[in-house]
């Protein structure tokens, strides 16, 4: 009887954890946790009072604003309580198309990595999508689904989808199949299966692929924003920009970049509580 | 009826098709596993010993010839047998006793009866206070304790082992020969155990199936009449062992040395 030779869709199988940036650990250094902040912050004072100083002197503040102003058009927005209303959009738009996304790819990705037939037959097309620049449908969701909300959150849902979904697939496909045996001879049904073993195994996957996607989420977000909205940051650096606005446009990077990093913030938590295996047996070591 | 083998190989052979070739891993094995029997299966690597257990577990099917368990052809899986691998299949993000209760847990036990379990097993096994560890916390040797007593925790009839302590280092191999012996005196499971060291085989088991290298066959089956209970340090002294050492190693010894010269 020829050995039967796992249907893996090739393109599918083949795939690696995605880089993740955030991922590279802050090497650790002698001296201690108080002079690498020290550090920090005499890189951000040095920073900002060259811009500063730069600004009106070397460069133009056309181009490049100026901390102060910055400043300043932050405090205005604070103010006019015009900062809420807009970090609150584009807010619930990143998080609504990153739940969406996040839920469906994990479905899918289970699905599929559960079932490799399928997975086989629908290889080419998924390729197709994942290989679409997913940006390129802000157009056509603006089309459908109108300026507001919905069609910010289904482009953020789509990005994060494919994100997840591979990594899902990926995830279930690296189970050690010694794993899975061991638990079947034991009596386990196909449910306890997937729920003790493939699952909790697929896990680091699965997060590796949420933490990427956040920023991706944020885009997806942002962009449709920058196309076609009247409310969020995408569209507050959008309007700025509209009115040669640098310290506007400037206000609403830093804003983001903030949001960013506190999303990505969370889910590191988030999977530290999940993973927490992982780190007692590392500390160890 | 009683005296009917528990598991049986009849005209077994399996091929592997690969990319160099096709690979013959065992044929024309017929052997019989007594019920309550500690058998051994030695033979050099390669000679498809762990296919037989494989094919025993029901995870595999023979490319010829059929396996039965308790008279009727394994099922796959065949939920009777516990299986010990060569390589570790704790789960690594549950806990040391989560590990050892997943078979009650599985069959649907209350928490505090598996909790009972894993308990009164991790004791025997000299790895109390080891309860909340992670597998990754712990040496090899007590990762493999762990794995033994997830194993025997659920009794299963038959307990198939390849090589089950191959990766430790003598001294604590032998530790563990003791309290594997002194576990089956116990319990008197039916248990296959895999192995290529010579000595090992003799020491634990009733019988000794010697294997030829690849393709395997059976060379020779060979009873081991050493006393119970076995002195695991000290048996390997008996001149009866050494005898027995002798006629099984010349055995063992053609198809070592031809592998040499094959290789």
């Amino acid at each position: 009887m020829p050995e039967i030779s796992p249907v893996i869709a090739p393109d599918l199988a083949q795939l690696e954890l995605p880089h993740d940036p955030a991922e590279v650990q802050a090497p650790v250094v002698r001296g201690g946790w108080l002079s690498v902040m020290a550090w920090r912050v005499a890189i951000v004072i040095v920073g900002l009072s060259a811009w500063q100083f730069a600004s009106g002197r070397l460069i133009k503040p056309f181009w490049i604003s100026s901390p102060s102003e910055i400043w300043a058009q932050l405090a205005t927005w604070i103010a006019t309580g015009e900062l809420w209303v807009n970090v609150e959009v584009t807010l619930t738009e990143t998080v609504l198309g990153f739940v969406f996304g996040a839920v469906g790819g994990i479905v899918v990705g289970l699905a599929l990595g559960l079932n490799r037939r399928l997975a086989a037959v629908l290889d080419p097309f998924i390729v197709a999508f994942y290989s679409l620049p997913k940006i390129a449908l802000a157009p056509l969701f603006i089309l459908w689904f109108g300026v507001g909300l919905t069609s910010k959150v289904v482009l953020a849902t789509f990005v994060v989808f494919f994100l997840v979904f591979y990594n899902t697939y990926a995830g279930v496909l690296a189970v050690e199949q010694e794993l899975v045996d061991v638990l079947r001879l034991m009596g386990g049904s196909r449910w306890q299966i997937v729920r003790k073993v493939i699952l909790p195994s697929a896990l680091i996957w699965i997060f590796t692929g949420m933490k990427s996607s956040v920023p991706y989420a944020l885009i997806g977000a942002v962009v449709g924003e920058m196309m076609a909205s009247n409310k969020g940051l995408g569209y507050l650096i959008q309007a700025a920009a509209g009115q040669y606005d640098t310290g506007g446009v400037f206000a609403a990077l830093f804003v983001l970049m903030i949001i960013a990093t506190g999303l990505h913030e969370l889910l590191k938590q988030s999977e530290r509580l999940m993973l927490r295996w992982r780190e007692e047996g590392q500390n160890e070591d | 009826m009683n005296d009917a083998p528990l598991i049986e190989f009849r005209g077994i052979a399996r091929r592997f098709h690969g990319r160099a070739g096709t690979v013959v891993a065992c044929e024309h094995v017929n052997l019989s596993v007594r019920r309550g029997e500690f058998l051994a299966v030695v033979g050099p690597s390669g000679c498809g010993k762990s296919t037989l257990l494989n094919m025993a577990a029901g995870l595999l099917t023979p490319s010829s010839g059929q396996v039965f368990y308790r008279g009727v052809p394994v099922p796959s899986p065949n939920t009777d047998v516990g299986y010990l691998t060569q390589r570790d299949t704790l789960l690594p993000w549950r806990t040391v006793e989560d590990n050892v209760s997943i078979a009650l847990e599985l069959r649907g036990d209350s928490r505090a009866a598996r909790q009972r379990c894993a308990h009164q097993w991790l004791a025997r096994m000299g790895l109390t206070g080891f309860e909340k560890s992670y597998p990754a916390q712990l040496s090899g040797g007590m990762r493999r304790r762990v794995c033994l007593a997830r194993t025997l925790a659920y009794e299963p009839e038959t307990i198939l082992m390849d090589e089950p302590f191959g990766a430790l280092d003598a001294q604590l191999r032998l530790v563990m020969h003791d309290e594997l012996l002194k576990l089956w005196t116990g319990m008197r499971k039916t248990i296959v155990f895999v192995t290529h060291d010579l000595a090992e085989a003799l020491t634990l088991a009733d019988r000794v199936a010697v294997f030829s290298p690849r393709p395997g066959r059976i060379r020779a089956i060979e009873t081991v009449d050493l006393p119970r209970p076995r002195d695991v340090f000290r048996v390997r002294f008996d001149p009866h062992f050494g005898a027995l050492h002798d006629r099984l190693w010349s055995y063992l010894e053609a198809s070592v040395r031809g592998d040499v010269m094959v290789n």
